[in-house]
């Protein structure tokens, strides 16, 4: 036993918790709109609403400190990603959170990026 | 800290941030794509785990339950910031067939892949790469060199794999950053080289 085990608290508590139960029921969406690099952050101006449920507030916290994608919330949370797509999609449409789009798909791939990839591993490691 | 769930500042990607790329670093199991992962992330590396419930199929069918199996996938990933508008993902995939869910999402948006192979057990990396040409992301090999292990020539390699004269075959230790950085770019110039 440790003395500070809130964070094993958290955890057990997420991992007691069906997804299921956390996505109020919904199943999980095959959202095109938000893929594991979507990048989210508070919005700047959030709107007044009712209480959230301690998953959707947990998200909104972490998301306070600046942009992440949504891996790396579903990293942060131990949620599934599936369940993150929901909560964030949940939040990005009530008005908390708002989001960059990610790259569109494989097809669109744009010489930009590639040029901006390529210039960025070589200045840093180069 | 308190019951907030709000992490330090280096967690977060600069505001600046408008772009985020992503990169697949595939293999078979103990290839060496966490480490790869760890070797380039500029943050600890992180997992995501996704429980799929799906129709049973292949080798893995339960006996006695035929209907659904539920299996979790665990995927490390890692961030590299390589510009003030630009953030490149990378996600370390599992190579197993069954997970066909997860690498639909996976693929999805992704530039390429980075092929991670063991010069010793070659023939594991059959799947990974059916499954990366099933989707039609383009991709380079890193040939990962263990301690000790026997040398094999490119040449040899690209054989053994029967891979395209186009693809890049390049060497690789994923514990180095410096080789780690060299088979990223390897790969990068590869895709772009497929645009002209």
């Amino acid at each position: 036993m440790t003395t500070d085990d809130e964070p094993e608290l958290e955890q057990e508590a997420a991992e007691l918790v069906r997804p299921y139960v956390i996505t109020n029921g919904r199943d999980l969406l095959d959202d095109q709109q938000f893929s594991l690099i979507t990048l989210v952050t508070v919005h700047p101006e959030p709107p007044r609403t009712k209480p959230l449920d301690p998953e959707r507030l947990g998200v909104l916290d972490l998301c306070s400190g600046g942009f992440l994608s949504i891996a790396e919330i579903a990293g942060h949370t131990r949620l599934p990603v599936g369940v993150v797509k929901i909560l964030v999609s949940d939040l990005v449409h009530e008005g908390h959170l708002c989001s960059r789009a990610p790259v569109p798909s494989a097809q669109l791939v744009d010489r930009q990026i590639l040029e901006e990839v390529l210039n960025g591993l070589q200045a840093r490691f180069g | 800290m308190g019951s907030r769930l709000a992490l330090d500042d280096g967690v977060y990607l600069r505001n600046s941030v408008q772009t985020a790329a992503k990169i697949l670093v595939v293999g078979h199991f103990a290839v060496g794509k966490t480490t790869f992962i760890g070797t380039m992330s500029e943050i600890p590396p992180l997992r995501t785990e996704e429980v799929m419930t799906q129709a049973g199929q292949g080798i893995d069918d339960p006996k006695g339950a035929p209907g659904k199996t539920t299996t979790t996938v665990a995927m490390d990933f890692g961030r590299l910031t390589l510009s003030d508008q630009l953030v490149l993902y990378l996600f370390g995939t599992p190579g197993q067939q069954r997970f066909v869910q997860v690498w639909e999402d996976m693929t999805r948006g992704a530039l390429g892949a980075l092929v991670l192979v063991d010069p010793e057990r070659l023939e594991d990396s059959f799947p990974v790469m059916d499954l990366v040409e099933h989707y039609g992301i383009p991709y380079a090999i890193a040939v990962n060199r263990f301690d000790g292990t026997p040398v094999h020539s490119v040449d040899e390699i690209r054989e053994a794999l029967d891979l395209l004269p186009e693809t890049p075959v390049v060497n690789c230790d994923a514990r180095d950053q410096r080789s780690s950085a060299d088979s990223l770019i390897a790969l990068v110039r590869y895709l772009q080289s497929r645009l002209n």
